[in-house]
């Protein structure tokens, strides 16, 4: 809402984001302050309501697009591809797209394999968009800023999960960074790289590492890409082991290019492989059980971390 | 392109200064005389505008010579695509110029035209220059898009025009999108989001509509029916080939659109209505004399008779040429004076556009982020072979 205040370009777009004050309430009262065409109800058209968004931000507007559930934004994809991603480029440097995409998305509450998408491994390659996954009340606020006023397209990712945590934030203005990875817990045995929910796990496995005496680092990587290479290699140089716990797909997601890419770059610090936890690649089940062991359990953190150090 | 050139930035001027050329241009009266369209407006839900349409002896000319231009332009396009100096996709826009002439007659360069690939022309008549458009058809460095974008991607952000986009139908959202961004900032303009009939059949497209109808965007979406979608006739991909119709609940208007006057009159008649009542469909009923791209010749699907039959009844060229004859604004010999100049125009450009330099390799990193917020971007790996996202 501050940016909302500040720049009178920004404006919200999706489906009941208005006077029904979004699905998780995240633009809730926005259209009472800023009115409907600037906190747009939109129909049920994703495809037509981000292309519009793309064309709005052409002209200079700055639109924030809520794809009601990430997976719903995979019928806009071609949009968020071709236009959003690439006519930057296309147009040699004419026109920017200022786009802000968000949404939630994950596993948890039971909602259905279509309603519980992990798309970041699809977004990952279109060139020219950035991603970032927030965790907390307190970067979800300062990379939501950072995404509006970026000039690039950025993709919120954001997670059903997380939208009832409360935190004291500070009441000054501040915006984080959107390439920049945050150190959760310093460590010297074994960096553990995560994002979005998984945090959460990671941290309740690190109570029980730190108490069997072992002294894991976390990091929330935070930008997904492109990925903060500077925090995370200086990590790996001190602790020389690396885990990767996500809730995206084994098969080409972002932790298997987050491995890529550390290997490329960091192999000679590695004292073992890295390894991957990442959620299975199966559709979401419904069943509370079968649901919970879709995605990483913190006991499987302690076990690989274990094992990582032996 | 006196007239164009009034309304163009200072940066842009044609390549020949067009001196001798334009003597009789701008030695011609702008006496007003009314004409006839060809054929009258079919209207749906909505009262069609009068036939008799307003013009001045300067216009017709002007007219004359931007058709001209471009129907030389992509006859030489034409030529260098086999001379494999233009490669990939390159879709030829003769036979519908009067489209594009004639709607830019109606407008400003406020006004924003978003079209699909078929653009060569409406970049011309937006303001692009013929080096701009032949340099980055040839991929080269002084091409409008710095030879990045290519046959398919060209835009010129100053003159209003958005584009250039491959995806069939994909740019009638986007012009929803320019529409509504002109609402926001209450500009007074109207978007024109221009698309073929192949494109009709598009979902996004009656979304798009959808939207516009429901928020009063001052949207007006033109179909350019060429009645081929690249290799299938219009009735055998729509149950109702009547798109001016289609819209349901929103009004329609069918154009002859090889008619240039009939295409000002109609662009006029549907910028007063968007800016008013929310958006209409303008269904321009035009042909195209090339197959649908370079590697389409054009005759399988329809026959040699059908090609040569428009060309000679219905080509806008021809019709506006038989217009200034027959009122004694010009003679058959000033005519051809101008077709010739308009050749050595385009040949000029082609020589200049040769000359331009292939882009530098570091070109294949910028433009891809915009800087912003003062932190240094880097590719996902940072590795020295990289470049530094400028």
């Amino acid at each position: 809402m501050e940016e909302m205040e500040r720049d009178p370009r920004v404006c919200v777009m999706g489906e009941d984001v208005g006077h029904y004050g979004g699905s998780y309430k995240v633009t809730k009262d926005l259209a009472k302050i800023f009115g409907d065409l600037r906190v747009l109800d939109t129909p049920i058209a994703e495809n037509s309501f981000t292309g519009m968004a793309v064309g709005a931000a052409m002209t200079g507007l700055r639109p924030v697009v809520e794809g009601m559930n990430m997976g719903f934004l995979l019928l806009a994809f071609n949009q968020i591809s071709d236009n959003c991603g690439m006519l930057h480029y296309t147009s040699g440097g004419q026109f920017t797209i200022p786009t802000v995409i968000r949404g939630p998305g994950g596993v948890g509450r039971q909602l259905g394999a279509e309603h519980s998408q992990r798309l970041e491994s699809y977004f990952q390659s279109i060139p020219g968009i950035q991603m970032v996954a927030c965790s907390t009340p307190y970067n979800a606020k300062g990379l939501m800023k950072a995404a509006i006023r970026s000039e690039n397209p950025v993709v919120l990712f954001e997670h059903v999960l997380l939208y009832n945590l409360k935190e004291r934030i500070p009441d000054e203005e501040y915006v984080l960074s959107l390439e920049e990875a945050e150190m959760v817990r310093p460590g010297e045995h074994v960096t553990i790289l995560t994002y979005s929910r998984m945090r959460y796990h990671v941290m309740q496995a690190a109570k029980t590492l730190v108490n069997k005496g072992y002294d894991p680092e976390v990091i929330d990587i935070r930008s997904l890409k492109p990925f903060d290479l500077y925090t995370i290699g200086n990590s790996v140089k001190k602790t020389h082991r690396v885990l990767i716990v996500e809730e995206c797909m084994r098969t080409g997601g972002i932790g298997a290019s987050l491995t890529a890419a550390i290997n490329e770059n960091f192999h000679d610090y590695l004292d073992a492989p890295i390894v991957c936890l990442s959620s299975q690649d199966v559709p979401t089940p419904y069943a509370g059980t079968l649901e919970e062991w879709t995605v990483v359990q913190p006991p499987q953190i302690v076990t690989a971390v274990e094992q990582l150090c032996q | 392109m006196s007239q164009l050139t009034h309304r163009a930035p200072p940066l842009l001027k044609p390549l020949s200064a067009a001196l001798s050329a334009s003597r009789h241009l701008t030695s011609a009266s702008t006496a007003p005389i009314t004409v006839e369209t060809s054929l009258p407006f079919t209207g749906h839900k909505i009262e069609p505008p009068s036939r008799s349409v307003e013009t001045t002896p300067q216009e017709l000319l002007t007219f004359f010579r931007d058709m001209a231009l471009m129907r030389r332009m992509e006859i030489a396009a034409d030529s260098l695509y086999k001379a494999k100096l233009i490669r990939g996709f390159c879709h030829l826009y003769d036979g519908q110029e009067a489209v594009s002439v004639g709607m830019e007659a109606a407008i400003t360069r406020k006004d924003c035209i978003i079209t699909a690939y078929r653009d060569h022309c409406l970049f011309l008549s937006r303001g692009g220059t013929l080096l701009e458009s032949f340099a980055e058809l040839m991929g080269r460095k002084d091409g409008c898009s710095k030879g990045k974008g290519g046959s398919m991607h060209f835009y010129k952000k100053s003159g209003g025009f958005y584009g250039g986009h491959g995806i069939v139908g994909a740019q009638v959202p986007l012009g929803c999108g320019l529409a509504f961004a002109q609402k926001y900032n209450k500009d007074e303009t109207v978007t024109f989001a221009m698309y073929g009939d192949g494109a009709a059949n598009q979902g996004q497209l009656f979304e798009a509509l959808n939207m516009a109808a429901l928020w009063d965007l001052p949207a007006i979406l033109v179909c350019e029916n060429n009645h081929y979608g690249m290799g299938t006739a219009e009735w055998r991909a729509a149950k109702s080939p009547a798109y001016y119709k289609r819209g349901d609940y929103v009004p329609g208007l069918k154009v002859d659109g090889m008619d240039v006057l009939a295409v000002k009159q109609a662009c006029k008649f549907a910028k007063e209505h968007a800016l008013k009542n929310g958006p209409i469909i303008l269904e321009m009923d035009t042909y195209r004399y090339h197959g649908h791209s370079m590697s389409d010749p054009g005759s399988t699907y329809r026959t040699r008779d059908e090609i040569s039959g428009v060309r000679q009844e219905r080509d806008p060229i021809e019709r506006i040429r038989k217009l200034i004859l027959s009122h004694d604004i010009a003679t058959e010999k000033e005519l051809k004076e101008t077709e010739k100049e308009v050749r050595k125009e385009v040949d000029e450009a082609i020589a200049k556009a040769k000359e331009s330099p292939l882009p530098d390799s570091s070109e294949l990193f910028t433009n891809i982020y915009v800087k912003g917020l003062g932190v240094e971007s880097f590719g996902a790996d940072r590795r020295e072979l990289r470049a530094v996202l400028p």
